[in-house]
């Protein structure tokens, strides 16, 4: 749904009326209300106060929700600015204050919103439409509708909890709207088009909307129908002459529906009150655009108005029809809205509290079927929704007219057949598969041909070949739905787990290890102890010795937050220095300070160079972390692009660290550059902490416009001291007597000496303890001597221990090499000079003399284990030969024997 | 004899053989893991202890296995590891995951079989979903997820480890020692490799995450043990086989065998080349293999016969098979070799080499064709027993192509001595100093 590009409308914004008051201060003009319309469409929508609306936001399937609190613009009205209270999305709550909720959030729930640091004051350009918001009482229900453009308002929401919603005052911000807006269930009966949307969606959408209504009442039922149906013959004619001939008419309403299903789907959002359907249908230039959505209602309509529609085919009124025809459309077309308008008002006035499906008439429930239509484009957005539909197609039939019996009995003849022919192959799967969107999309339409061909070849015994829908799976799949349907309860839940066996990408996996069976056991000793709060992934309560570094960076990102500017940091420093810790350290301490509300509210996201597998997944990462899509690396620079470079009302600054750097570099430096370009946007928002090894990694590997857009922010760790390493330990020990102190100074000396790096530091401590432990002599305390073995065993080299180990003839080989060293003056040589220095020291030795194979299987094995380099091994005996060890140590060790 | 056998209803000599041969080849060849790994108990507790912290206390660890080819580390890991399932605690948590740098030849696939190993959720059946963007991620947010006391510690073993270290930035190893080093599942990652510079392989923020333990394996057995360990080899344990004569009679056999002199002196021969268990169970399968019913036990003359196998020189063992225009040839390579102190020589020159011996000798045995020579020649560089000084071979007629003998000079005339019936003249010819 995301990737299709929409149709770009042009909207003209116009004040209404003249100004009611005038601010001679700001000399800004106040109004009542605002007019928009859409560039040659006569249409027009008018936002007045006290309105809801939808406001352009990152998010284009789901725009920002608010309430029209002033209009205004200044003098020479120019620009338009609308005063507004803001409503938050689900979408737009955080994922783990979300929890706060304590219930699953219904997809249509908004937030009062109540938090600080947002704009209320848009531009009037910004707005897309209004929408309907109603509010409900914290216990009541959601009401149970397919409607997806009435949203609802329980609880406000202040950046931090959830609370009530002050009652009296919204319901002072809800009133005007409330008076307007029916009741959820009852929307369909205003179907909602909207100045903004291309016109072909608008008639689709009502038509079935307004069927779509069930009612208990078969009385009012039928004469509806009938009214309905009379007007359908005089649209029809009068919008399309040719469709006297039945069949074409029958492809072309196909046609067409498919038709204004896509466009529909392109249009999720294009909705008003259908006050404007009056208007839309009598536009002569829509004329048959709405003629081929009438036929196509009239097509999906029951059994009556199929046989109506036989009637007109073949008998003698058509000519009249036909005449009509000739008359201007509008005058066709309005007593038809008219009486759809009086039915309406009938049904709306009808007892409707009982909406149970059981009691609707047969012709309701064709009607009802085609409710599908809007309530799939719910389950394309909405994913968890259950789909209501499954519940209309199970309503039993109960006709009452003959004609619609035999139709019926029919059809289920039919749909029995087929039944019966696949049930035993797709039975099992139906059950447990479910259909993803598309195919559901798909399938409800053939769901509408299957019925409609009944109809026909049924009343009419017209065969209607159809080559393109004869997909006899989707079809058997749909009948077994109804079928099954019919004997069940309707509600199923489309997340159904799927079947080990379908060979699709689990897309609902989680990533987690197992759970373990036994639990971890805790420290016993002191010792312990000790080392569990060595071990390096322990997060220590504070960070000693780096308080400057952190106060730079604390400084830098809560000024660059609280100014809602942007900025790029550089923090270099060799490994293990505490870079990313302090970095998490102060992000810590400022997501804190935001919790006592002392600075705004703030992304934190984190990407590591490391853990990509290509610099381009950066921005897929960032994306996924900031909202939760998934793109393509591609799709997600653009999107991210367009969400830092668009100014939105309401935006949270983002803190990105990007640990690792230069694993982003690419030869076009264009990830770098992005990330160092979007701070510099006007309306980003977003602080830039980037983390490398090398201080100089700017001037190094980055082209100039990368470099100055980085800026001259740096900041570099230095490797620890030894106070600081020993300061480190002490803190992390916390008291707890494990160790010496000249153990401690020891380990922290060696180390800061070699590296500065506290991950050593804290590893010699830890296998300190473990030697320790094992010691004959049981102190309890780790010594100088452990430190000491701990530190040996870490950083001496096994060179000279593994040439002590090896055989007489490797060491002989060694010696060899020395030798012809020497005697070459080079310190490389080919295996073939070496191996007659060998055979001679074999000879001096007393040994018998290798074979030239048995020489270079030696010369192999030390090569292998890195004493010596070598060449590759297909040149044999002409390979060179090179020491990896110095010759002193070479000699050191073979002396020692 | 016989009467022995009737009593104890033995089981016939053939039937014995084929099982002491089965039994001795499933020591030698599957690896069969000792009961106590000899030389490196300390080692063996180390790292025993290492991971028993893992699998209990949820502790991360990272550790190298170090050592020569053939010196035991597996046999270490393998042995740790049956120790470790042993305690019901470890055995019922500890999740494996075993890499080999040989098959994971790059991450993407590595991730994928670590997936595949791990069951994680995006694995179906047998295939692992996803890009390899998406598993590492998939993998990175499990492991994350996971903390000290709540979830299975899982155990890596990377044999092969240096290979691992030369794959695209080595955003593997990162990776793992990244998790080992913070709050995340517990982890414990064990590297088993050869090489002895394997931490100057790894960069240098790798380098930092990985904890520094190296184990080193360096058996260093001396002669005695060494023989010990032949003898023990062979010997039959007590309820191996179900004839307790036979197994007397073999276990005095081996002894026997190990105490003669010759033997002795065969396998010193051996333990002065390498000290390895490979090339040792290589040379003890060899004498297995000539045990037979004629010859129910291993004779000294066996064990010699299988240590002259494995010390003979393969490529002198190539000359003896060539005909007497090519050993002619390389006779003139090798004369060539000495004037010019090893420098590379084309056909021509050998071929004018091998025409100042004919002139001299002037008996026309060993007049060829040119098209002849080049033959030969050409079949000597397919033997590999020459080859071109620059692999392009397209730009150069192949008569003026450079070449350079790959044969040392005793491996010459260690082949001619043993030539079969080799002409006196060229033996001569061979030896003389100058052509």
């Amino acid at each position: 749904m995301k990737y299709f590009t929409r149709l770009r409308v042009r909207r003209v914004y116009k004040w209404r009326g003249e100004p009611i008051s005038f601010n001679r201060k700001l000399k800004t003009c106040e109004y009542a209300s605002l007019d928009i319309s859409v560039e040659g469409l006569p249409r027009v929508t008018v936002i007045e106060t006290g309105q809801h609306i939808l406001i352009e936001g990152e998010d284009e399937d789901n725009p920002y929700v608010a309430k029209v609190i002033r209009l205004y613009g200044d003098e020479n009205g120019k620009q338009k600015k609308v005063v507004v209270q803001w409503f938050a999305r689900v979408s737009e709550v955080p994922l783990s204050k979300l929890k706060l909720l304590g219930r699953e959030p219904h997809p249509q729930e908004i937030f009062y919103y109540q938090g600080r640091s947002c704009d209320d004051e848009v531009n009037a350009e910004s707005i897309l439409r209004p929408v309907k918001v109603q509010r409900l009482d914290g216990a009541a229900p959601f009401p149970d509708s397919e409607d997806q453009d009435t949203l609802y308002v329980k609880l406000s929401w202040d950046s931090k909890s959830f609370k009530g919603v002050d009652s009296a005052q919204v319901d002072s911000d809800l009133s005007p709207d409330c008076s307007s807006c029916p009741p959820p269930y009852s929307r369909s009966s205003f179907p909602p088009s909207t100045p903004c949307s291309p016109p072909a969606a608008t008639p689709a959408s009502q038509g079935p909307a307004w069927r779509a209504l069930p009612t208990p009442d078969l009385d009012i039922m039928r004469r509806a129908a009938i009214g309905e149906v009379r007007n359908y013959q005089a649209t029809m004619s009068a919008g399309k002459p040719r469709l006297a001939e039945a069949e074409s008419m029958h492809s072309a309403t196909k046609r067409s529906a498919s038709k204004c299903l896509s466009a529909k789907r392109r249009n999720p959002s294009a909705r008003t009150p259908g006050i404007r359907k009056k208007l839309e249908l009598s536009s002569p230039e829509k004329r048959s655009v709405i003629a081929e959505d009438l036929n196509q209602l009239l097509d999906e309509d029951s059994e009556s108005e199929l046989m109506l529609a036989q009637r007109l085919s073949s008998s003698p009124p058509l000519a009249v029809m036909l005449k009509h025809s000739l008359t201007p459309p509008r005058k066709n077309l309005k007593p038809s809205v008219l009486l759809n308008k009086m039915c309406l008002s009938e049904i709306n006035s009808s007892p409707s509290s009982d909406h149970s499906t059981r009691a609707t008439t047969p012709s309701t429930k064709r009607q009802l079927q085609t409710l599908k239509e809007p309530a799939l484009e719910m389950l394309a957005e909405v994913d968890n929704e259950s789909s209501p539909f499954v519940a209309v197609t199970a309503t039993p039939r109960s006709s009452k007219r003959k004609s619609a019996q035999l139709v019926s009995s029919r059809i289920r003849k039919q749909l029995n057949l087929l039944d019966k022919q696949d049930l035993n192959s797709d039975g099992e799967d139906e059950d447990e598969f479910v259909p993803s969107k598309k195919e559901l999309q798909s399938s409800s339409e053939d769901d509408d041909d299957v019925e409609k061909e009944a109809g026909l070849d049924s009343d009419e015994e017209v065969v209607v070949k159809k080559g393109r829908h004869t997909a006899a799976g989707s079809r058997t799949s749909r009948s077994k739905q109804r079928t099954h349907t019919s004997t069940r309860t309707p509600r199923r839940t489309p997340n159904k787990k799927f079947t080990p066996g379908t060979p699709r990408t689990p897309h609902h996996a989680t990533p987690s290890i197992p759970c373990r069976l036994r639990p971890a056991q805790q420290p016993a000793n002191v010792l312990e102890e000790a080392r569990l709060r060595l071990h390096v992934s322990s997060v220590p309560e504070s960070l000693p010795c780096r308080e400057q570094e952190f106060q730079d960076i604390y400084s830098f990102v809560e000024s660059k937050v609280v100014d809602g500017t942007g900025g790029c940091m550089y923090i270099s420093g060799v490994p293990g220095t505490g870079k990313t810790a302090t970095v998490h350290e102060v992000m810590r301490c400022l997501q804190h300070a935001t919790d006592v509300d002392e600075i705004p509210p703030f992304h934190f996201i984190e990407i590591n160079g490391m853990k990509m597998t290509d610099p381009h997944q950066a921005y897929v990462q960032i994306l996924q972390k900031l909202t939760g899509q998934k793109a393509t690396a591609d799709h997600a620079a653009a999107l991210l692009e367009k969400r830092f470079s668009n100014p939105a009302p309401r935006k949270q600054s983002t803190v990105l660290l990007v640990d690792e750097l230069d694993l982003l570099w690419t030869r076009k430096q264009n990830v770098m550059y992005n990330l160092f370009d979007w701070p510099t946007r006007r309306n980003a928002r977003l602080v830039v902490l980037t983390i490398a090894n090398t201080m100089d990694l700017p001037e190094r590997i980055m082209i100039n416009r990368v470099a100055s857009r980085l800026g001259l922010t740096r900041l570099s760790f230095q490797p620890y001291s030894f106070k600081q390493l020993q300061q480190i330990i002490t803190s992390r020990l916390n008291k707890v007597k494990a160790f010496e102190e000249d153990a401690l100074q020891l380990a922290s000396r060696k180390v800061a000496a070699l590296s500065g790096d506290a991950r050593r530091c804290l590893d010699i401590c830890r296998r300190a303890t473990e030697i320790c432990e094992h010691s004959a002599a049981d102190t309890g305390l780790v010594g100088m001597s452990d430190v000491m073995d701990a530190l040996n065993e870490m950083f001496s080299s096994a060179y000279i221990t593994a040439i002590k180990c090896v055989s007489v003839q490797e060491q002989l080989f060694l010696r060899a090499i020395i030798a012809e060293f020497r005697r070459l003056g080079l310190e490389e040589a080919t295996f073939q000079q070496v191996f007659v220095q060998h055979q001679a020291l074999c000879r001096v030795e007393g040994l018998q003399p290798v074979s030239v194979s048995e020489g270079l299987a030696v010369c192999q094995r030390l090569g292998a284990c890195r004493l010596l380099l070598l060449e590759p091994s297909r040149l044999g005996v002409l390979q060179r030969v090179r020491l990896n060890v110095s010759q002193d140590d070479v000699l050191y060790a073979l002396k020692a024997d | 004899m016989s009467k022995r056998k009737a009593r104890d209803a033995h089981l016939p000599v053939g039937e014995c053989i084929s099982q002491v041969q089965e039994i001795l080849r499933k020591r030698l060849c599957n690896q069969q893991l000792p009961d106590r790994p000899e030389g490196v108990e300390a080692q063996h507790k180390h790292l025993l202890e290492l991971l028993k912290r893992t699998a209990v206390h949820g502790e991360s660890n990272s550790v190298l296995i170090v050592g020569p080819r053939g010196a035991g580390k597996t046999m270490l890991l393998k042995c740790v590891l049956r120790d470790l399932l042993m305690e019901k605690e470890a055995q019922k948590n500890l999740l494996q995951v075993h890499l080999n740098g040989l098959l994971q030849t790059d991450d993407r696939i590595a991730l994928q079989e670590m997936t595949r190993q791990l069951h994680l959720e995006n694995v179906v059946g047998d295939k692992v979903f996803g890009s390899f963007a998406e598993n590492l991620n998939f993998l990175l947010e499990a492991l994350k997820k996971g903390d000290r006391s709540s979830s299975r510690p899982v155990l890596f073993v990377l044999d092969e480890f240096d290979l691992f270290a030369h794959h695209k930035n080595q955003t593997l190893l990162y990776n793992l020692f990244d998790v080992s080093q913070s709050a995340q599942a517990p982890v414990a990652v064990v590297g088993v490799t050869c090489r002895l510079d394997v931490l100057e392989l790894l960069e240098k923020r790798v380098k930092s995450r990985f904890s520094h333990r190296q184990i080193h394996v360096l058996s260093n057995p001396t002669f005695r043990q060494y023989l010990e360990r032949v003898q023990t080899q062979l010997s039959l344990q007590p309820g191996d086989l179900p004839d307790d004569k036979f197994a007397q009679h073999w276990n005095v056999s081996i002894k026997t065998l190990c105490e003669d002199k010759s033997v002795e002196e065969a396998l010193q021969r051996h333990y002065n080349s390498s000290k390895d268990f490979r090339s040792n169970h290589m040379l003890l399968m060899l004498c297995l293999s000539r045990v037979s019913v004629a010859k129910p036990a291993i004779k000294p003359a066996d064990l010699l016969e299988a240590s002259r196998m494995c010390f003979i020189d393969a490529e002198a063992n190539m000359l003896h098979g060539l005909s007497i225009l090519e050993l002619c040839l390389i006779i003139a390579m090798k004369h060539l070799n000495d004037l010019y102190e090893g420098e590379p020589f084309n056909l021509q020159m050998v071929h004018n080499e091998f025409k100042k011996f004919l002139q001299r000798k002037s008996n026309s045995m060993y007049n060829f064709e040119q098209p002849v020579i080049m033959k030969a020649f050409e079949h000597l560089q397919q033997l590999e027993m020459i080859r071109p000084v620059d692999s392009s071979t397209a730009k150069t007629q192949r008569e003026y192509q450079l070449m350079r003998l790959m044969l040392d000079h005793t491996q010459v005339m260690e082949a001619l001595q043993k030539y079969p019936q080799c002409p006196t003249d060229v033996k001569q010819w061979a030896m003389s100093a100058f052509g």
